[in-house]
């Protein structure tokens, strides 16, 4: 089985080397990183630690970079593809355990979940805001999930070419909720681990992009 | 007779006036989108002038004051226009995603 980890990456040359080399160590070679226009030399590094790399001339956001990722590696002929983060958050080794039920044809997505699994030090704001995303999702979509902005996921090659993300921000996470309920695809969560540094801190959202998220869900889900 | 504020607000839609002309002549806007200003325009000279005829609007739903009926009616189409103009930037961000993607893959077959 074809297995393509997709890493979306805006400014991370700080720590996508050490995500590139972790994955290279347990064998995963099919990489494809997604330069969402940075302004350092993320895609210099990413490309020589021998990944795919895909540019964006300017920056579209983290939806879009997903995009142009996913349809690449569908183009590689992927059977599953991964999405992983750039900035050290996931563990390359909680991998397997994703892709496990999607490889077994139990479900067409599997969704990291760091309620079910650990949140280390995850601040308090940050997961009274998670929370509230979850809430959001219930009620615009009546999906009952445990974690509604994780970025870690593992999809079959059919749920990766249902999927129709249109969304270039922040506001995918939600768009895959909608687009499982319009294509009835099975899911599953699956508990993960995701680490807080300073690093992931200073580039997480803050509250008033929450907000904006918030706002661009419910325009989506009732306006268009 | 004619106050100082009516020469000006003439002077000002007048102004606002050409510039739509000129813009539809360097075809920037379209004809239909000409016609719609000049209504605006001259629609708001009409009530500068005959201000009257806003009272009677207003009374007539129910509303007390000229001035207020045209507080309320521009307020409702400001919200309108920018409601279209949100969902126009918002196709116009996702057809630019479209031409960045396409870009992105096209230099990667190159290679």
């Amino acid at each position: 089985m074809k297995v393509f980890i997709v890493i979306p990456a805006y400014n991370e040359a700080g720590k996508i080397r050490r995500v590139l080399l972790k994955l290279k160590k347990n064998s995963y070679k099919n990489i494809i990183v997604v330069d969402d226009g940075s302004k350092d030399c993320t895609a210099k590094i990413a490309e020589e630690s021998g990944a795919y790399v895909l540019k964006h001339v300017i920056n579209r956001g983290q939806g879009a970079a997903l995009k142009t990722g996913i349809d690449y590696a569908l183009e590689k002929k992927a059977d599953i593809i991964v999405t992983f983060d750039a900035d050290d958050q996931f563990m390359v080794k909680e991998i397997k355990d994703i892709i496990c039920p999607v490889a077994k044809g139990e479900v067409d997505i599997a969704l990291g979940s760091r309620f079910l699994g650990k949140a280390v030090n995850i601040p308090f704001l940050k997961k009274m805001v998670l929370k509230l995303g979850i809430f959001v999702v219930f009620l615009l979509y009546g999906i009952n999930i445990t974690d509604s902005q994780g970025g870690f996921r593992a999809m079959s090659r059919k749920a990766s070419q249902r999927i129709n993300l249109t969304a270039d921000r922040m506001e995918h996470a939600a768009e895959f909720f909608s687009e499982i309920m319009r294509n009835k695809l099975k899911y599953r969560e699956v508990p993960i681990t995701v680490r807080y540094d300073t690093y992931a801190l200073k580039k997480g959202q803050n509250w008033s992009d929450s907000f904006g998220l918030g706002m661009k869900m419910l325009f989506n889900k009732y306006m268009r | 007779m004619i106050t100082f504020m009516q020469l000006l607000a003439l002077a000002f839609m007048s102004f606002v006036s050409s510039r739509a002309v000129l813009r539809a002549k360097d075809k920037k806007i379209s004809i239909g989108e000409l016609f719609f200003w000049l209504g605006v325009w001259s629609a708001l000279i009409f009530v500068v002038f005959f201000p009257d005829f806003t009272t009677r609007m207003a009374n007539l739903v129910g509303i007390g004051r000229g001035i207020d009926i045209i507080f309320y009616t521009s307020i409702a189409i400001l919200f309108y226009m920018i409601f279209r103009l949100y969902v126009k930037l918002e196709d116009t961000e996702r057809e630019l995603t479209k031409v960045v993607r396409k870009l992105s893959m096209m230099t990667k077959k190159r290679k």
